[in-house]
């Protein structure tokens, strides 16, 4: 296990490289996430306000 | 049952389409990601070439090669949609191409990233002004540039055709990225970069290889249609359609 971790010394930029990887879709997730609640907290508002004016 | 192809056009269909979609890619790109890793980790030998061997870190090839080519792969795709946009005017197919851009700007920068972590120790230096590397930067830029012109103008169908001309227009970089390399005649691009060929390559890090790629193209899918799901809902806000299938997906 640690031979494998230690990647003959070459740690730091073999794992550098798949860390970033796992970051930027980690990232990348989140975001589309985020942005998909937002959308969806928008939309239920507008639905919201479309019912109180048909009760008004 | 026929259905006439502009049927997914229309984003109230393609929105449902790409939500039944998404989890296959999704599983797609894990499984395939983790057996083409584990493949390059372990089925593959720790030094490769002769007097002047590449050592563990040439394990970087795989998140390397795969992002690379979805850089470009992603680049011909978004000027496609966009040029689909252009001369049929659907609203979906320019949808689609903002929806694949950040995605794929991630894997450029990707490239260029994995790319200095193996020059490093492999060459000696993060950066150098090599044509791959020049070109896979203006890449880059090309990337940022249209997203940043699309946020830039707040009328959604104007920024949607004049990104599209961008991206169009920036299509001449794909191929200048590709044969920075294999061009016809080495003595007039000499490069730093090495030469990418299919042939001379050990079997098991071809298959990581195309793998990891494989799954980062499933994974590109998966997110696209996340993407663009949210933007169909931003655009599509006030129609009876949108309100509908709220109701359904139970959003109060």
């Amino acid at each position: 296990m640690m031979e494998f971790l230690a990647q003959g010394g070459f740690a730091f930029y073999v794992w550098s490289c798949y860390g970033m990887a796992v970051l930027l879709i980690a990232a990348e997730f989140i975001a589309l996430r985020k942005r998909r609640r937002t959308i969806l907290a928008r939309l239920g508002r507008l639905n919201r306000m479309r019912d109180a004016e048909e009760q008004a | 049952m026929k259905r006439h192809w502009f049927h997914f056009s229309a984003p109230s269909t393609f929105y449902s389409l790409a939500g039944r979609m998404t989890p296959w890619f999704l599983a797609l790109a894990v499984i395939t990601g983790l057996i083409s890793l584990y493949w390059g980790f372990f089925e593959t030998p720790d030094r490769l070439g002769g007097s002047n061997p590449q050592k563990e870190y040439y394990r970087i090839i795989f998140v390397h090669v795969g992002s690379a080519w979805m850089s470009m792969w992603l680049y011909v795709v978004v000027a496609g949609w966009s040029a689909l946009g252009l001369v049929f005017n659907t609203r979906l197919s320019y949808m689609m191409a903002v929806s694949v851009a950040p995605t794929g700007a991630i894997f450029t920068f990707l490239a260029l990233f994995t790319g200095a972590f193996w020059g490093k120790p492999s060459w000696g230096t993060w950066w150098d002004w090599d044509p791959r590397l020049t070109s896979e930067l203006v890449l880059f830029f090309l990337y940022v540039g249209y997203l940043a012109l699309h946020s830039a103008i707040d009328d959604a169908r104007r920024a949607d055709r004049a990104a599209a001309l961008l991206a169009i227009v920036g299509l001449v970089m794909v191929p200048v990225i590709f044969w920075s390399i294999n061009c016809p005649d080495p003595n007039q691009c000499a490069a730093l970069h090495q030469r990418s060929s299919m042939s001379d390559i050990d079997g098991n890090i071809l298959f990581g290889m195309l793998g990891l790629t494989f799954a980062f193209w499933m994974y590109s899918f998966a997110t696209s249609f996340m993407r663009v799901r949210s933007i169909i809902l931003e655009r599509e806000a006030d129609t009876t359609w949108v309100a509908e299938q709220l109701q359904k997906e139970g959003v109060r």
